[in-house]
């Protein structure tokens, strides 16, 4: 298939596929509970391009996508940033009791914060 | 040309995708991450869905992006940086990753055609509502039950973001306020806050029939409030505060009282009698908008941070 012959929605849906892997792939590899929040974002916009693009070819009845995938998009964004709004307080309460903001065995030297 | 545009936005995203995964530090990755957002917001109008542009924009790139900027900053002072994965955990990651990515192109590439698509049904339900936005009509009409639950997501995850503040602050107010606040970031909580509620109510009036709607217009509400809560102008509320809990449920208990309402007046649950769907609708988008500012601006803001005033 030659490059012009794609439209805008293969092509973004194509994007969110790789933006999937990328951001799966930053929850995998980084110890560093804020950066996977980050990638776990980035995640979800990829998975959320897919239905746009599943959206856009569902055009028909004189709208130029179809709304229902629409909606839930809109909806999945809320809740994302919902989520992420809990995972960051989880995170800052870790931070506080504990001085760390990754999930790895503490190191011997590390010493432990006692609770405020 | 279009092509070529599209093409731009694309590499811009997966350039900025990629520096979020390689960036040595976490402030720089965020800010990566809010261009991000606010690219993607683009790539959705070429999408032809001008709601969700707006809604990512507002919250995928706005909103998400600050709380995690204030996040890092709370957190920058940590003891050491958190190791990195190992050499062949992240090429195993890399190769898990690369097949979950190919499979989901291989579902990009045979998607079916012609395109399933409930665009019909929803203009079907368009003419019964009087709406001309199908988005909000699918929303708070076609699937009323998906935005109603949803909301109840969202003040769930207050309610947990609450119950992690220490036992003695429960009851306080977040600590929002930055003790070095800028003459010129005060001045801007000053003088944008009065343009920002009228594009949130115009958002929110427009949304029956144009792009727009409760979510858009609820982020830019919040975006205001957060702004002066930032600079002190206001102070943040008091979590105890009676009002302030009824406001937040305000929002879900018409939208609950007007889908139980239907039992009587129409065909059931959700249901909205013949000929008075839109005056409800905009009357429950009108609420839910404020509940939604108040919720948005209470979950960037976070726990409490100091023991209630008695």
């Amino acid at each position: 298939m030659s490059l012009a012959s794609l439209d805008s929605a293969t092509l973004f849906g194509l994007t969110g596929a790789a933006l999937a892997g990328i951001g799966l792939f930053i929850v995998i590899a980084h110890a560093g509970l804020l950066r996977r929040i980050v990638g776990f974002n980035i995640l979800g916009a990829g998975i959320f391009l897919v239905f746009g693009a599943a959206a856009r070819r569902g055009a028909a009845a004189g709208f130029s996508g179809d709304p229902v995938p629409q909606a839930m998009v809109i909806t999945g964004i809320v809740v994302a940033f919902s989520a992420t709004a809990l995972a960051v307080a989880l995170l800052q309460r870790l931070f506080d009791l504990t001085g760390r903001e990754s999930l790895d065995a503490p190191a011997a030297g590390d010493k432990q914060q006692a609770e405020p | 040309m279009t092509l070529l545009l599209d093409l731009a936005l694309i590499a811009g995203l997966l350039a900025l995708a990629v520096h979020v995964a390689r960036a040595s530090d976490d402030q720089s990755a965020i800010i990566g991450f809010i261009a991000f957002g606010l690219l993607l917001g683009v790539g959705w109008t070429r999408l032809a869905a001008i709601d969700v542009a707006m809604t990512e924009a507002a919250i995928g790139g706005g909103v998400t992006g600050m709380l995690l900027l204030r996040a890092e900053a709370r957190l920058r002072e940590r003891s050491s940086q958190a190791r990195s994965a190992g050499r062949i955990t992240k090429a195993a990651a890399a190769i898990g990753c690369t097949v979950v990515a190919a499979g989901l192109a291989l579902a990009v590439l045979s998607f079916p055609s012609p395109a399933p698509t409930l665009a019909p049904a929803a203009a079907a339900a368009l003419d019964a509502t009087g709406l001309g936005n199908p988005v909000t009509a699918v929303l708070l009409a076609y699937r009323a039950l998906d935005t109603l639950l949803e909301k109840v997501v969202l003040l769930l995850a207050l309610l947990g973001v609450w119950s992690l503040a220490p036992d003695q602050f429960w009851g306080g107010a977040p600590e929002l306020r930055r003790a070095d606040a800028p003459q010129p970031f005060i001045y801007l909580a000053r003088i944008l806050p009065p343009f920002g509620v009228l594009i949130a109510v115009y958002m929110c009036w427009v949304g029956a029939d144009a792009p727009g709607g409760t979510f858009q217009a609820g982020t830019v509400l919040a975006a205001m409030w957060l702004l002066v809560m930032l600079a002190g102008l206001r102070p943040a509320p008091e979590t105890r505060r009676t009002t302030l809990r009824l406001l937040l449920v305000g929002g879900p208990v018409l939208f609950f009282t007007v889908g139980f309402l239907g039992f009587a007046v129409a065909d059931g649950f959700l249901s909205y009698p013949e000929g008075a769907a839109k005056p409800i609708i905009v009357g429950i988008e009108a609420a839910l908008t404020a509940s939604i500012a108040l919720t948005l601006g209470l979950l960037v803001a976070g726990p409490s941070g100091r023991a209630p005033v008695p």
